[in-house]
């Protein structure tokens, strides 16, 4: 008996060195955009899936850190009847945080509300393909589409696709209810977003036991933030110009990756004199892509000649057809009948790679003679003149959605290119199911825009990250928007 | 007078920036649209003398044609405040008292309650920014300014001798406003007038900065101090330069204001 | 009086509906439709048309102006788009950042420029006055926004001792929250108070000139006694009508440094109205702000009238 207390005594004194190097369980994220709402299936903006993404909701797949599909709420899942039906098996034991249980009728739920008529999804195309979902029993549903989609699994590895409870689905706007390893905690509005570890969650327990998003708008606020340790790790850090200061502090790492962003500067296929091939191919021979990178982002990024990742496998690297070549730039212009004095209107949204490369892809056009004139607007504006009312000449935007060349089938997409050759192209894409035989078709589509330099295709933004040292399991990657926690930790 | 060389760099500062404007409209060292990767950053030096920018431009021209942007939107926007706000203020203080005296007062007052900078910014969302929105945003709170300055002025002038001798002689109220009224407060206008410019560049410089202001590549010093902040450490000379020239321009145009109003105003002379 | 106040109110609230007439005007005719801002760039019509009818964006501008303005008669200042949560919510919310940081800053402001006013004045026309006007110049001059970067870059970047921004929030407890509004705070003070020391020091210049000062100097009060027991009430009522101005001024006004330090106060909630096309949140919230002017006005406005009766006729 008079033993035990020693004992105690002498295991304490054995943890007590542990504990005073006791790792942090807490984590500070800066991000420069504020989510307006924290339900994935009802708004489209990329902050929201980077808060809640994997965090605290799931959906049926998953996206992983490299771009590959992984099994998320569904353990397995088969194909059957020709690429029409996904017999998807549920994982068991996954609960709510509400204390709930998941089961194939939340399944169902989940995605028959996001493709029902008043459903305000942002992307219901996701879904667009299914035609009938059952629940065959509480951990078995069955999904039929109307046409065969090879894409269908990666489809419901979106933000856009988790699966909610309908008991809790009216509430996710404020109070987000997932099934994720972290639970939600509180939001104040206009500045942080906090999220608590999940006692409950079915997998692998996270190492963090609290994360906060915290907002910060402005670069140099940013900088300023990350600089005086107010901010942990800013994993898509607005201000590349300071990287090379980060770098070389032993306090901070940098985390560069890819994104899905391909980068463009977009032209109004519609309008006059851009209608003519031969002054968009001007434009793009007009354009210096290593100066826009280096003088944009301080040299992070990859050019690239067509809308396709560069890190995608079947990636075809068409910058060769746009090179650099200001003279050639002026005799396409001169052979099109375009005079000296073009003016052309050039829109910019709010991120730096837009308004940075703006006034330098201006002074790039000026050189053989485009003159520009150079709006900057919010996003808002830039919804409404440019990508809903196509009042514009050129923009440049970053288009972040993985695998998106399909938005050059859509005539009515704002840049108004949508040729028959590229609609029959993506068709057959979608019935395609051997892998030799997409591969080839993507090949043909990157080939098919190329040539017609429907876009000037500039660079695929990379993910720019900086972190403190001692911060481990950050996505280095971008292949979808999210700030994956579940495997972070701190190690010293 | 309080501090006899205060007009005096008052005058030598704002006259250096008001030349770099005017200078920048004939002439300037480089072209400030001239992006130049390869050459940015660079610390002042014989060729840039006052270096270059994060892409590559000069700095000096960037400063001087920055110069006549703050100036231009600061100058018309006063000319607005001035050309509406002086003839309310001479009409409210001629019907002293009357519906009309009334009206202008409370609609003054209305606008007073207005945040100025959020509306502003309200301003140039609803019609995009650029220099000539910035110009009307600040220009339409110089308004009531001038109005109540007038008015002020007026209507201590309204009692004075000559004033009802012209009354009585049976000149209208408009008349005595323009003749008699007008040229006597011109000295307070004139004061009230610099101090608006100076506020006019703090503000442009403020709505430039949030990126509300004149729009790229036309330089602003707001614009050039926020895309600048960051660069700091690595490049100093960027990030100094525009807040400097702010803080000039804005000091110089402060000092001849107070200059001028001691120099103008007798009764301020004794206690200022 | 009666009749005076009777005026005054007819007054409060023409312009009470004035002002809100202007404001939605003008917010109405911001471009940009605060559904499509929500969804993004693969929305389909039909989900947008679902959203705006979610939102109450359907239906004239007329009934929209109506059931706005009705609603604000009743304290209802209506939801927020993007947040979905009541504005009013919102704004108390942000109130809690924004007011102690306009009175951390006024009583900066005061405890800097009363003393430094009174010492110019006191010293008038000697090197302690040129260098303390020399330095209030400077100070006006200075863009609050741009000080607030350098006070950032020495005093929490090169020197850790404050924060580079954020609010923890009052549930933190009072020091840290105090430590991450000093510099806000001392960026927006130091304007103000070069401003107001510069009016203590004519003010108190102003009464030094009085008979009332002279009289007791020559019943034998020292001149600083003389000023302390006669003057300084005197002199601080220009300096109080300034601080009243300030105070709604900076309420309002602090939003491109609530920007540098990402603080979430109101200036900051207006902005991102603006930015996120959450219209309803920005009229409500100028619209309040008006309203807190109009009638701070008003009473003051009565209360001249009522120690003055000569002001009744016409202020």
């Amino acid at each position: 008996m008079a033993l035990k207390p020693l004992v105690l005594c002498a295991a304490m004194l054995a943890l007590a060195p542990g504990a005073a190097l006791a790792q942090r369980t807490d984590i500070t994220i800066g991000m420069q955009l504020e989510p307006p709402n924290l339900d994935p299936t009802g708004g489209a903006a990329a902050a929201i899936d980077e808060v809640v993404y994997a965090n605290i909701f799931e959906g049926l797949t998953r996206y992983r850190e490299d771009g590959s599909i992984a099994p998320g709420l569904a353990e397995s899942w088969e194909v059957g009847d020709h690429g029409l039906t996904y017999t998807f098996h549920l994982r068991g034991g996954v609960t709510f945080h509400d204390g709930t249980a998941m089961d194939a009728g939340d399944v169902k739920f989940s995605l028959d509300r996001a493709r029902a008529d008043g459903s305000t999804n942002a992307q219901k195309a996701l879904f667009a393909g299914i035609d009938t979902v059952e629940v065959v029993d509480p951990l078995t549903v069955r999904v039929t589409l109307s046409a065969p989609n090879s894409a269908f699994p990666t489809n419901m590895a979106w933000g856009d696709a988790v699966i909610v409870a309908p008991e809790s689905a009216g509430n996710l706007a404020t109070a987000p209810v997932g099934t994720g390893p972290f639970m939600f905690a509180d939001w104040v509005q206009g500045d942080r977003v906090e999220i608590a570890a999940n006692p409950d969650y079915w997998g692998t327990p996270p190492a963090l036991e609290a994360a906060t998003f915290k907002f910060i708008s402005d670069p140099t606020a940013a900088y300023a933030a990350m600089m005086a340790g107010d901010i942990d790790a800013f994993p898509a850090y607005p201000a590349p110009e300071t990287l090379a200061q980060f770098e070389a502090d032993p306090r901070f790492k940098l985390l560069i990756g890819s994104t899905e962003g391909e980068t463009i500067l977009a032209m109004n296929n519609a309008r006059p004199p851009l209608s003519d091939k031969r002054v968009r191919e001007a434009i793009a021979h007009a354009i210096d892509r290593q100066e826009l990178i280096d003088g944009a982002l301080f040299g992070y990024g990859t050019p690239i000649g067509t809308h396709f990742a560069p890190h995608h496998p079947d990636y075809l690297d068409l910058t060769g057809l746009s090179g650099h070549d200001p003279d050639r730039a002026r005799a396409l212009l001169a052979e099109a009948g375009v005079a000296e004095g073009l003016t052309l209107s050039l829109k910019l949204p709010p991120p730096s790679y837009a308004r940075r490369g703006g006034e330098i892809v201006a002074a790039q056009l000026r050189r053989v003679g485009i003159d520009t004139r150079i709006e900057n607007l919010e996003w808002a504006q830039w919804l409404e003149q440019v990508f809903k009312g196509r009042d514009f000449d050129l923009t440049i935007v970053s288009h972040t959605e993985p695998m998106d060349i399909n938005i050059y089938a859509r005539p009515d997409y704002y840049f108004q290119y949508g040729t028959e050759e590229m609609q029959t192209l993506m068709r057959e894409l979608d019935l395609a199911t051997d892998p030799a035989a997409r591969s080839e078709i993507l090949k043909k589509a990157q080939r098919v825009i190329a040539e017609d330099f429907v876009n000037a295709y500039l660079f695929q933004l990379a993910r720019t990250g900086v972190a403190r040292t001692g911060i481990e399991g950050l996505w280095q990657n971008a292949p979808t928007q999210a700030n994956d926690l579940t495997g972070v930790h701190w190690t010293e | 007078m309080r501090f006899p060389g205060q007009l005096w760099i008052g005058a030598a500062l704002s006259a250096v920036f008001v030349g770099a404007a005017l200078v920048s409209l004939v002439w300037v060292p480089f072209a400030v649209d001239g992006v130049e990767i390869a050459a940015r950053m660079q610390p002042p030096s014989p060729a840039h003398p006052l270096g270059t920018d994060q892409l590559g431009r000069d700095m000096l021209a960037m400063l001087m044609v920055g110069a006549r942007t703050s100036i231009a939107v600061a100058i018309v926007a006063v000319g607005i405040g001035m050309a509406a706000g002086v003839p309310l203020g001479l009409l409210a203080a001629a019907h002293r008292g009357g519906l009309l005296d009334e009206v202008v007062m409370r609609a003054n007052d209305l606008v007073f309650a207005f945040p100025a900078l959020v509306i502003a910014i309200l301003i140039t969302a609803a019609i995009g920014p650029s220099a000539l929105n910035a110009i009307l945003a600040i220009g339409v709170f110089n308004i009531p300014v001038f109005a109540r300055v007038a008015r002020g002025g007026a209507l201590s002038l309204w009692t004075l001798d000559y004033v009802l001798a012209a009354r009585v002689a049976g000149k209208g109220r408009l008349r005595i406003s323009a003749e008699h009224i007008l040229p006597n407060i011109a000295n307070l206008l004139i004061v009230q007038g610099t101090i608006q410019f100076s506020l006019g560049i703090l503000a442009e410089a403020g709505l430039s900065y949030v990126g509300l202001g004149a729009q790229p590549p036309t330089p602003s010093w707001g614009r050039m101090l926020a895309e600048s902040q960051t660069l700091i450490a690595l490049a100093p000379h960027v990030a100094l330069f525009p807040g400097l020239a702010i803080v000039l321009t804005v000091l110089g145009l402060n000092l001849v204001g107070d200059g001028l109003r001691d120099h103008l105003d007798p009764r301020l002379r004794r206690i200022g | 009086m009666l009749r005076f106040v009777l005026s005054r109110l007819i007054s409060l609230v023409l312009s009470l509906a004035a002002a809100s007439l202007v404001i939605f005007a003008v917010v109405e005719v911001i471009p940009g439709d605060p559904a499509s801002y929500m969804l993004g760039l693969n929305a389909e019509p039909e989900t947008l048309a679902a959203l705006r009818r979610d939102l109450g964006l359907e239906g004239g501008i007329a009934a929209r102006y109506l059931s706005w303005a009705g609603g604000l008669l009743h304290g209802d200042f209506g939801t927020s788009y993007t947040y979905r949560v009541p504005v009013a919510d919102l704004v108390s919310a942000r109130l809690w950042v924004s007011l102690p940081l306009t009175l951390y800053a006024l009583i900066l402001s005061t405890l800097i420029a009363i003393p430094v006013g009174m010492l110019a004045a006191a010293r008038r026309g000697g090197p302690a006055d040129f260098g303390i006007m020399g330095a209030t110049q400077l100070g006006i001059a200075v863009p609050n926004f741009w000080f607030a970067m350098l006070l950032v870059l020495v005093l929490a970047i090169r020197n850790p001792w404050f924060p580079a921004g954020g609010f923890p929030g009052w549930e933190k407890g009072l020091w840290v929250n105090l430590r991450a509004l000093t510099l806000p705070a001392v960026a927006l003070a130091l304007p103000q108070a070069a401003i107001l020391a510069r009016i203590m020091r004519s003010s108190l210049l102003e009464v030094l000139g009085q008979d009332y000062i002279r009289t007791a100097r020559a019943k034998g009060l020292s001149r600083g006694a003389a000023v302390l027991k006669h003057g300084l009430r005197n002199a601080l009522i220009p300096v109080m009508t300034i601080l009243g101005l300030q105070f709604s001024f900076l309420l309002a006004g602090a939003i491109i440094i609530e920007k540098v330090f990402f603080l979430p106060g109101l200036g900051l909630l207006i902005f991102q109205g603006i930015t996120q096309r959450d219209l309803i949140v920005v009229e409500s919230v100028v619209m309040l702000l008006v309203f807190a002017v109009i009638l701070v006005t008003f009473f003051v406005d009565i209360a001249y009238a009522a120690i003055d009766p000569r002001l009744r006729r016409r202020r």
